[in-house]
């Protein structure tokens, strides 16, 4: 059937199966705008505050439900504003489609009215970026742009569209999504990815028996759950692994979920903010099985003494990520999914109990000095005991997203939403909204402080219009602490513009909003405010809750970064 | 720690435009500098085949390699031997020749080396040559004499030595290709 551009990319979206998007409209886009009133049946578009807002809630309902997420703006500051919500996505491995329109063709390249080369801008930070100038390419650029995003290690992918390709009319024929990937450009990709005599994507069975046989000669082995089993879904597989070697587990930031963190296994986090018995356990460890994590500068603080003692082993879907960071021993190239799946069939019940017993001597969580107002660790496990169990947790960035991994013991993956890579500020609030939009039957807590806060709170009317009820929690030091906390133990105390002890009243900006707002002193009050932000879910209201903290309260423990795993700077 | 040494990459991407921006972006992300790239088209048109040159170690020459193959647009990479492989570059050198004496001198430099003259006026001769850095240098030295106007370089070609080529099947292929498998 002949349509127009527009109409082309809405019905590709419908093969992908896409109901929710995401966007803000303007001036180039305006044709597929108007498509997307008679789709408004079909699919929700979310209007949110700033385009920012927007890339970010994709995002989150991306990594929420494990489905690809979409997000539309228009050309110039519209596709700009994308840029930190696509670098996020691209430093996490979150499977993101971008969909932006730019100048008629005409235009393109004379410096019109709201005209960027979006394509070049994003191609350090996308898998993919494609410029469409052909209506009759559209359809089959979707198709490849949505199997990319998923496929292999996710990953955000950027479609620009230059206005006329969106009224232009060419043939349009429905391909179910089966059959996406032996048609047009995906035929030929695959083609390409599959000439190779060694019957990939089988991982290799000689690199999984290398595995088998290191893990029977080792007496002190030990996992790192990385993003990788977070995005592969893998913590099925993973968990049997863990229980058949019988190795404490780390988690890095990415893997928060991905192992309970109530299984008697877990160690809690490693790295810079890692707890001592998984700081400790790495060094002492002899075998170090990383699965799709990247050893990121937080995690391999020195990669030069990076588990000293251990054989290194890394599992990851992704090649590039071998040998980057940290010299391995051992690689095996696959979605952890599926090498674990093998490896449970050969791996026997092993019993290192000994091994165990020394990790855990050492603590996996943080004690507090409980003479402060209120520690962070009995706001999160106030937190985590009023709310239901499989609520979903978003947060920004900075301590309180520290303490929120480390108090607040995650069981599934997609349950904790965070800007790990990237370290954006502003990243929850969206994320939140995206994941209630999501996952509308599940509590979404978002954990923030007043500094991440502040910087995208305009997204609280999106949240009350689209009655998306989110509990915020605001741990208010009146400081930005990760920040102050470097100014207290490197720079010598200098807290030069980390004092932040201005408006908003964030009490009265979510009564601006139409959300409740709810000042805490008290783990008493927290406990009464949780309840009174549960009821007004139910009514589709969110509530902002500020918690009043002690500006003092440090991230523990912290390794200086550079430094060795077990130099803590404080314990 | 590591030589720091010139290394050979051959590179197979998508003849589309953009490809050449993709490429080169992720070496100067990455910090490393091109010391030479040629691009032409191969006996596919659909299929160009890029020679780039870096200084580097072998460490960081690995992870050039492994982000290279990642990318959506690149078929295959190969880093290429030096004792394995042949490179050959094509240089013009317009030189100063004011009288018949230098021109008669500038020819004979030429035929020794298998250089051609593809241009003559009253005060140059162009020349072209074909070779790798140790002729192309010791010409450019021999010529220096009489006066370089300008030249230009296209930037070394290479290719394998004997049967290989850069489609063969190794293990790390196989292992690249993983990630761009979309089924």
């Amino acid at each position: 059937m002949e349509m127009t551009g527009a109409k082309i990319l809405l019905e590709c979206l419908l093969e992908q199966g896409v109901d929710t998007v995401f966007g803000y409209p303007g001036g180039t886009i305006l044709n597929v705008y108007d498509e997307l009133y008679h789709y408004r049946d079909r699919i929700t578009h979310i209007l949110t505050a700033h385009e920012q807002g927007a890339s970010h809630a994709a995002d989150g309902y991306a990594r929420s439900t494990g489905k690809v997420g979409v997000c539309l703006a228009t050309s110039g500051p519209g596709a700009t504003n994308l840029t930190t919500g696509i670098a996020t996505a691209y430093m996490d491995s979150s499977p993101v489609v971008f969909i932006t329109c730019n100048v008629p063709q005409a235009l393109i390249g004379k410096d019109a009215f709201q005209e960027v080369d979006i394509t070049g801008i994003t191609m350090p930070i996308t898998k993919c970026t494609y410029l469409v100038r052909d209506v009759n390419d559209l359809a089959d650029i979707v198709r490849e742009a949505f199997a990319l995003a998923r496929s292999g290690r996710p990953g955000p992918v950027l479609i620009d569209i230059v206005k006329d390709v969106t009224a232009a009319k060419t043939e349009y024929e429905y391909l179910p999504r089966e059959k996406h990937a032996t048609t047009g450009r995906l035929a030929a990709l695959n083609e390409r990815a599959r000439t190779s005599t060694l019957k990939m994507p089988e991982p290799d069975q000689g690199d999984i028996n290398t595995l088998v046989d290191m893990i029977a000669q080792s007496k002190k082995p030990m996992l790192i759950c990385g993003g990788g089993v977070v995005r592969g879904r893998a913590h099925e597989e993973f968990r049997e692994f863990a229980r058949r070697i019988d190795a404490p587990v780390a988690i890095t930031l990415m893997g928060g979920g991905g192992i309970a963190g109530t299984d008697p296994l877990a160690t809690g986090m490693i790295g810079m903010h890692g707890s001592k018995a998984s700081n400790m356990a790495c060094d002492g460890c002899d075998l170090l099985i990383a699965v799709g994590c990247r050893f990121s500068d937080r995690v391999a603080l020195k990669p030069s003494t990076f588990a000293r003692q251990a054989k290194i082993v890394h599992i990851d879907i992704d090649r590039a990520e071998i040998n980057k960071n940290v010299q391995t021993d051992h690689h095996i190239i696959g979605s952890a999914k599926q090498v674990l799946e093998l490896l449970n069939r050969k791996v026997p019940q092993y019993d290192h109990s000994e091994w165990k017993k020394y990790v855990f001597s050492f603590p996996t969580e943080t004690q507090y000095d409980d003479s402060h107002i209120m520690t962070p660790k009995q706001i999160l496990g106030t937190i985590a005991r009023v709310c239901p169990a499989d609520s979903i947790v978003a947060t920004d960035v900075g301590q309180h997203q520290m303490w929120a991994i480390q108090h607040f013991h995650f069981d599934y993956p997609g349950q904790l939403l965070t800007s790990g890579g990237y370290g954006a500020m502003g990243f929850g609030l969206g994320a939140a909204i995206g994941a209630k939009m999501g996952n509308p039957d599940k509590t979404v807590i978002h954990i923030t402080g007043d500094g991440s806060f502040r910087m995208n709170c305009n997204e609280l009317s999106t949240e009350e219009f689209y009655k998306t009820p989110i509990i915020t929690f605001v741990m208010n030091n009146r400081r930005l602490g990760m920040v102050r906390q470097w100014q207290e133990l490197v720079y010598d105390k200098r807290y030069y513009q980390t004092t932040t002890e201005r408006g908003p009243d964030f009490v009265k900006l979510a009564e601006a909003n139409g959300l409740q707002g709810i000042r805490v002193n008290t783990v008493e009050e927290l406990e009464a405010a949780i309840q009174a932000a549960l009821e007004a879910q139910e009514k589709g209201q969110g509530t902002v809750i500020d918690c009043n903290i002690f500006e003092g309260e440090l991230v523990r423990p912290m390794v200086n970064g550079g430094k060795h795993i077990t130099e803590f700077l404080v314990n | 720690m590591e030589e720091v040494k010139l290394r050979t990459l051959s590179v197979l991407v998508d003849n589309e435009s953009g490809v050449l921006s993709q490429i080169s972006r992720l070496f100067s992300r990455k910090g490393f500098n091109i010391e030479s790239l040629a691009v032409g088209v191969t006996d596919d048109p659909k299929v160009s085949r890029m020679t780039i040159e870096v200084l580097t170690n072998d460490n960081h020459t690995n992870l050039i390699c492994n982000q290279l193959a990642k990318m959506v647009p690149v078929h295959s990479v190969k880093l290429l031997e030096p004792s394995h492989s042949i490179r050959r570059e094509l240089v013009l050198y317009k030189v100063r020749a004011k009288n018949s004496e230098d021109k008669n001198e500038i020819i004979q430099i030429a035929n020794i080396f298998r250089g051609a003259i593809i241009d003559v006026s009253k005060e140059t001769l162009t020349l072209s040559l074909i070779g790798d850095e140790k002729k192309t240098d010791a010409v450019q030295e021999l010529l220096a004499d009489f006066g370089i106007v300008e030249m230009v370089r296209t930037g070394m070609v290479a290719l394998e030595r004997g049967k290989y080529t850069i489609d063969e099947d190794t293990k790390e292929k196989g292992e690249f290709n993983y990630g761009k498998n979309v089924l």
